[in-house]
């Protein structure tokens, strides 16, 4: 128990390590945006000083290092500053959406990953027969696709075709939860396929490669049925690698939505992002950037411990 | 009275390069119950395909192409996956060479004993758990009630192999098949082990298929003794019969492998000390030391075999003397002078002298570089020959190890286990060393092979005045070549001296343990040592310590 704690803290001590250098690109990266803010907002018809005078309220012209500082100070203390386009709390803004993305995000987790895993199994167990390469050939067509192509067709079988589905996956905190997984299936579908094989894939190889260990001959001596074998024997031990996956696949599902919630108008942060970046919305754009960054960062710390806590051999030291 | 196993006419195959070639060829196989049979034969004679077959189970690529299995009356070729299913685990147990790999490492034992029972639906969890505490019990594991809740890396490998003997025993089969269960321990867990195996096929009458490369410890083990090689049965017989009066020419070799010897005139080179270790200390991360004051002197022209069994810190003197591993206190010096510890600071000619022969010679040879390439390189890095002329040196090297100009041009994957380990010798060779360091230079190797493999060492000895420091477990090799013995425990140097003075009585108390745990071809062997220690009080207790 002492090594895990031990172990956490050291990562969390890496992650933030991580955070404050991605904080740092990201900041670059939009400071390295062409053209300026204050021009963009208030038209070509301002005079020069009245677009000083804004710059001076938005402190921009005060040299970037000290920006940098101030703004990363602000938000470790939980202040995300305004935003400017509508002069709203961005935390107000991000709140809500946030949790709408982690909403997809879920419902597509709850339906990816259990297929995943047991289409991996399963791929496993009868592998180099039709079965296995016909599931190895439609998981690796999904994710050969754009993910946009995936979204349209399924609106367009979906909601234009059959019209199970709403097009536009809009949810508001009046709707049941009923109401709200009827709205996000398409995007949430859409999600699934592109994660699925990656997952599934990786499943497969890391069962097989454990199908050949000498204690996996041993289970079948033993005389156990096959699928304990598969299930008890090889699966547990296939799972490292597999976290791993699964984890990346995860912060995919938050980080990478944002191309899914543009073409369902999903009201989430990937939306939000975009929309700021046309609005030249500068710190909306960077407390986005880092909140995906902490997410990602979170979940591989996750995906670390998980690995630890199913390794007897970590678990239990000599 | 209808044997328990009667295997007729078995021929296996084996899929290789898209071919099936045969592996086992017509072999016949009869076993009473409570009687226990030896198969023996080197590497590739099938004698285990022959042994795991009994269970009409093959490995990955195998298949049994015609023949017959009868256990207990029962055709099993042939029969439905799941009347085999219910057969092996409950009637037939498998116990195999390496229990490290053969456990699960995600579970603990006393699980792993009790799965087999459970599942078969012969016992709740509770009656196996019990059973197994009382089967760790007579197999003399430390703390049998609670040894069963550990992990598989929580023990030692000797109680590891004794704790798959025990999970064998969990269904109380009527056959168990031991494959090579002792091969890769050291001589003293070697002899626990053999003495749990045999107290349990007593004890409970069980039939047992024993396979081992090695006939001395069958001896010990088996009433009648089949002899294999490549998928032939060469001969079989009563063990005492085998051991007395063997038949074929092969048995005879195998009987005869342990008897290599030579004199030599040591006193020439009583002074021509080439390497001298003084008080040496090494460890890994900087705290636990794993050598401790080590002091070894080689003289030009002598081997000095380093014996100890595994985790004793013989391979890690190798690496510190070599400069791979810095060491953290005392000093080497080399011909008087004093070597820099890490290979970062040794010059090229301090690195030419000292060269090294590994365990493995599947992994010490670059797969994708030409014998030529592999040889010529030392010859070019150390003297700068290239082109024809390192073709040439390469050519007489080959000669030196005795293969013929053909395999110049080949690839490792190309070679045999020995050939590969005469290539590794030959590179060696190419630096001109002084010294050279042999890292179990045979235990990878078949009987026969390693033999020669030392035949080989021993003549380019004399021949070019080299020496050689020889790491092992094998007794029997230190017997067969060595000059003077350095004994290590744990760390630390027991006992030193010339062979004459460390073989001959008195012996220092663990010496005379590892001397005492070399099987020997007579039969009772066993039963007597073990009654020996009995008295003496003194089975495992050093090694448990």
């Amino acid at each position: 128990m002492k090594n895990i704690l031990e172990l956490t803290f050291k990562r969390l001590l890496l992650g933030f390590g991580t955070i404050i250098v991605i904080s740092m690109l990201i900041f670059i990266g939009v400071e390295a945006l062409p053209g300026d803010l204050a021009e963009a907002i208030l038209g070509q018809d301002a005079t020069p000083e009245t677009v000083a005078a804004f710059r001076a309220e938005l402190k921009l012209d005060l040299p970037p290092h000290v920006r940098y500082v101030e703004w990363l100070g602000n938000f470790l203390q939980g202040d995300l500053g305004n935003s400017l386009a509508g002069d709203r709390p961005i935390a107000e803004m991000i709140g809500w959406r946030f949790s709408n993305t982690f909403f997809l995000a879920a419902v597509s987790t709850v339906i990816a990953v259990p297929i995943a895993l047991i289409l991996g199994i399963l791929a496993a167990l009868y592998r180099n027969t039709a079965f296995d390469k016909t599931i190895s050939i439609v998981t690796l067509s999904f994710i050969s696709f754009p993910e946009f192509f995936i979204a349209y067709i399924l609106i367009a079988l979906f909601s234009v075709q059959f019209q199970f589905f709403p097009s536009i996956a809009n949810i508001d905190d009046g709707m049941s939860l009923f109401e709200k997984l009827h709205s996000v299936l398409l995007p949430s579908l859409t999600l699934t396929m592109v994660v699925t094989a990656h997952m599934m894939r990786q499943t497969r190889a890391s069962i097989i490669n454990i199908l050949s260990s000498e204690y996996i001959e041993m289970a079948k001596l033993k005389g156990l049925k096959r699928l304990r074998v598969i299930v008890v024997h090889a699966f547990p031990n296939s799972l490292s690698p597999v976290i791993n996956v699964v984890a990346l696949n995860l912060a995919y599902l938050v980080v990478g939505v944002v191309i899914v919630e543009v073409v369902f108008v999903y009201p989430g942060l990937g939306q939000l992002m975009v929309d700021s970046v046309a609005k030249r919305d500068i710190p909306v754009v960077q407390a986005s950037g880092l909140i995906f960054a902490v997410t990602y960062v979170l979940l591989n710390l996750l995906a670390d411990l998980l690995s630890i806590v199913t390794n007897p051999r970590q678990l239990n030291p000599r | 009275m209808v044997p328990l196993l009667e295997m007729k006419n078995i021929y296996i195959e084996g899929l290789s390069e898209e071919r099936w070639n045969p592996i086992i060829k017509g072999i016949d196989l009869t076993l009473n119950r409570g009687e226990v049979l030896g198969l023996i034969g080197e590497s590739g004679a099938g004698k285990s395909t022959l042994g795991i077959a009994s269970m009409a189970y093959t490995r990955q690529g195998c298949r049994i192409s015609s023949g017959s299995i009868r256990f207990d009356g029962e055709e099993l070729l042939g029969a439905p996956k799941e009347r085999l299913r219910k057969i092996r685990g409950n009637r037939i147990a498998y116990v195999a060479q390496s229990a490290a790999a053969s456990f699960n490492p995600a579970y603990r034992l006393i699980n792993q004993y009790a799965e087999a029972p459970v599942q078969h639906g012969i016992m709740n969890f509770k009656k196996a758990a019990k059973e197994a505490r009382d089967i760790y019990k007579r197999l003399l594991l430390p703390d049998p009630d609670n040894i069963g809740f550990r992990y598989p890396h929580q023990v030692s490998g000797g109680q590891l192999q004794r704790a798959m003997v025990a999970m064998a025993m969990a269904c109380r089969p009527d056959l168990i098949i031991f494959d090579e269960p002792t091969t890769a321990l050291d001589v003293t867990t070697q002899i626990e082990v053999l003495a749990a195996v045999k107290h349990i096929v007593e004890e409970f009458n069980t039939a047992a298929i024993y396979i081992t490369h090695d006939l001395a410890v069958v001896a010990q083990i088996s009433d009648r003794i089949m002899v294999l090689r490549y998928g032939n049965l060469v001969e079989e017989k009563d063990t005492r019969e085998m051991i007395a009066r063997p038949e074929e020419d092969y048995t005879r070799r195998l009987l005869a492998v342990r008897s290599i010897h030579e004199e030599k005139d040591l006193s020439q080179s009583e002074k021509d000390v080439i390497l001298e270790v003084s008080g040496v200390s090494a460890s890994y991360d900087g705290k636990s030391k794993i050598l401790e004051d080590i002091d070894v002197k080689i003289r030009r022209g002598r081997t000095v075999a380093l014996v100890g069994e595994s985790g004793s810190g013989k391979s890690t003197l190798a690496r510190v003397i070599t400069g791979l591993l810095p060491l953290s206190g005392g000093s080497i010096s080399y011909n008087g002078n004093t070597l820099p510890i890490a290979l970062k600071g040794r010059s090229k000619e301090m690195l030419r002298q000292i060269q090294m022969i590994y365990q493995m010679p599947d992994t010490a040879l670059n797969p994708n570089q030409k014998v030529s390439k592999i040889i010529g390189r030392p010859l070019e890095y150390y003297f700068g020959i290239k082109g024809q002329k390192n073709d040439k040196k390469v050519f007489e090297l080959l000669e030196k190890i005795e293969l013929s100009e053909k395999y110049f041009s080949r690839y490792p994957t190309e070679l045999s286990g020995g050939e590969k380990q005469r290539i590794c010798i030959a590179r060696a060779l190419a630096a001109k060393p002084e010294l050279i360091v042999c890292d179990e230079v045979t235990s990878a190797l078949d009987q026969l092979v390693a033999k020669e493999i030392l035949k080989l060492l021993q003549s380019l000895q004399k021949e070019m005045n080299v020496s050689y420091l020889f790491i092992t477990h094998d007794l029997a090799t230190v017997k067969a070549i060595s000059d003077e013995i350095v004994v290590m425990l744990k760390g630390k140097i027991v006992e030193q001296g010339t062979k004459e003075e460390i073989l001959a009585p008195p012996h220092h108390e663990y010496t005379e343990m590892l001397l005492s745990s070399v099987p020997e071809m007579d039969p009772d062997w066993l039963d007597c040592l073990l009654k020996v220690r009995k008295e003496s009080g003194k089975l495992s207790s050093m090694i448990e310590a």
